[in-house]
């Protein structure tokens, strides 16, 4: 993978990422300190923590440039476990969960990875949706305490479709051979990771600017329909704008673009209908320093394996 | 007790820091060097380990663990780890009032505050759960005596309650490999016994003073 610092394309599209951060960051620093009366406190302080994040999600991209296949792997494999972590955390489960959780930690999650790495995509493909839809439940009737069953069985299901399943679909796009493109997949993890991230920035300005019809205001409080196509249209406008740094042609990358903006914004709605289950604001405000991996890949996990699975069937040999 | 921190001791720490990725805070007091009983909730082996780990080195170095004699001198394993690694005190369980006749409730009570008062000394502090066995995580359990004699006896040492959040779920009672969730400690108010309090209305309120402490709501 280290072929990708030689891939000029992909370093314009991260130097503009670059760019474009430390424009952000040069404005959220300037409204911190000018702290005007018509931006409240909270927002800003809301805008400087996203920006943090992204120079993290930076850092973890450019880290698994240089780390090669393997260590990609490995680093999305660490992230997976965290959010994992963090979920459970939060989530409520039982003491007959016990021996089936140690199972989900340390058996499940890195034999996803496993199969990934040894690029054996059918059993990539079925390991959490069945085999451990399949051995979860099971493993929770062994145990013998059946109050609750079938939400407990839902609940670490539903944790490794989206700590595991789903998130390990990203870096599964550095190991799709796409003809004429190869050796460039790194670009599609970037796309995928700047038109997702991009739409969340965009929804919540346009909803800032003219925002008035909430979506589903218990759910989400900032959610507005003029924020929601505000940002639909500009990123999908990104994304096309996008097409040349990826195998698709203008009108492809707006339709895929199109779809990930959607998948988006399912997935930050479902995260915060978790989360407003459960009684939190973000799954980071309880556990300070460990916490907010969720919070940040919430709009990922769902657009990732949709992302994948299309560009494997009209795209990858 | 010999000056010092045992290796192994630090290792453990670490490791048990690491799997329960602890969060720490201290809501009522400040990290002190004063000598003091950490009293807290008990729900799994890994209790005593995270709450020792989470203070600083120089008070670690003079905290010792409370621990029942009959459970840790059960296996020459167990032994080792308390008496030489963790410089625990080994005394005999407290009573709960309904679960001994009178007398023998008077006579082990006696010799336990004996034991937790020379550990102390002029410059330990203590760690003790006062439930005297792990519980299972959903409530704080009923607290045994000896934490209200030992107040008798040490006025000069203070006591500060520690609440301990999700250990149950990452090692509970009866299993031997960890799922590595994360945990919360708090550190409470110090408490001390009020003029004319009476042993169970001081128990009651050492009990409320650690379940209050809790972060993250009940399941």
């Amino acid at each position: 993978m280290l072929t990708a610092i030689h891939d000029s394309i992909l370093m314009w599209l991260f130097g503009g990422v670059l760019c474009l951060l430390v424009i952000l960051t040069v404005i959220g620093r300037a409204l911190k300190r000018r702290n005007s009366s018509n931006i409240s406190r909270s927002t800003i302080d809301n805008f400087n923590a996203q920006i943090a994040a992204w120079w993290k999600m930076c850092l973890v991209f450019m880290l698994s440039l240089v780390l090669g296949r393997i260590g990609s792997l490995v680093l999305f494999g660490i992230l997976s476990f965290l959010a994992l972590r963090e979920y459970l955390t939060l989530v409520p489960t039982r003491r007959g969960d016990h021996r089936t959780l140690f199972w989900s930690f340390f058996v499940i999650m890195p034999l996803q990875y496993c199969v990934l790495g040894f690029q054996w995509y059918i059993v990539f493909a079925i390991m959490i949706p069945v085999l451990a839809c399949i051995f979860i439940p099971t493993s929770i009737a062994v145990a013998g305490d059946t109050a609750h069953f079938l939400e407990r069985a839902a609940k670490i299901q539903f944790g490794l479709m989206v700590c595991g399943y789903c998130l390990s679909h990203a870096p599964a796009l550095l190991l799709l051979k796409i003809p004429g493109f190869e050796g460039h997949d790194a670009r599609l993890l970037l796309y995928l990771g700047i038109v997702d991230q991009m739409n969340d920035l965009l929804q919540y300005f346009w909803g800032k600017l003219i925002g008035r019809h909430k979506i589903a205001w218990r759910v989400s409080p900032d959610k507005t329909w003029e924020g929601c196509l505000g940002g639909l249209v500009s990123a999908t406008a990104l994304g096309t704008l996008l097409w040349w740094a990826t195998p698709f042609t203008p009108l492809q990358s707006a339709g895929i673009s199109f779809i990930i903006c959607i998948l988006g914004f399912s997935g930050g709605l479902v995260m915060s209908a978790i989360k407003r289950d459960i009684g939190i604001k973000d799954f980071g405000a309880v556990v300070e320093r460990h916490g907010g991996i969720l919070d940040r890949i919430d709009s990922l996990c769902f657009a990732a394996p949709i992302f994948f699975h299309l560009v494997r069937y009209y795209f990858a040999r | 007790m010999s000056d010092g921190i045992h290796p192994i001791a630090s290792l453990l720490a670490a490791v048990a820091r690491g799997i329960t990725g602890v969060q720490v805070q201290w809501a009522g007091c400040e990290p002190d060097v004063r000598q003091r009983i950490y009293f807290a909730n008990h729900t799994s082996h890994l209790d005593f380990v995270v709450l020792w780990s989470a203070l600083p080195s120089e008070i670690r170095a003079h905290t010792r663990p409370i621990a029942a004699k009959d459970y840790w001198e059960e296996t020459p394993l167990r032994h080792y780890l308390a008496e030489n690694v963790f410089k625990a005190v080994l005394v005999e369980r407290g009573a709960t009032s309904r679960t001994k006749s009178h007398d023998e409730t008077k006579f082990v009570g006696r010799s336990l505050i004996e034991d937790m008062s020379a550990a102390l000394g002029d410059r330990n502090s203590l760690i003790l759960f006062p439930e005297g066995t792990r519980g299972s995580g959903e409530k704080v359990g009923e607290f045994r005596g000896g934490l209200y004699h030992i107040a008798l006896r040490r006025p000069d040492v203070e006591l500060v309650p520690a609440h301990l959040e999700n250990m149950n779920r990452i090692l509970p009672k009866g299993e031997y490999l960890p799922v590595p969730m994360l945990s919360l400690l708090t550190f409470g108010k110090p408490i001390q016994v009020e003029p004319h309090e009476n042993k169970d209305a001081f128990l009651e309120r050492a009990r409320d003073a650690v379940s209050s402490l809790r972060r993250i709501g009940p399941a």
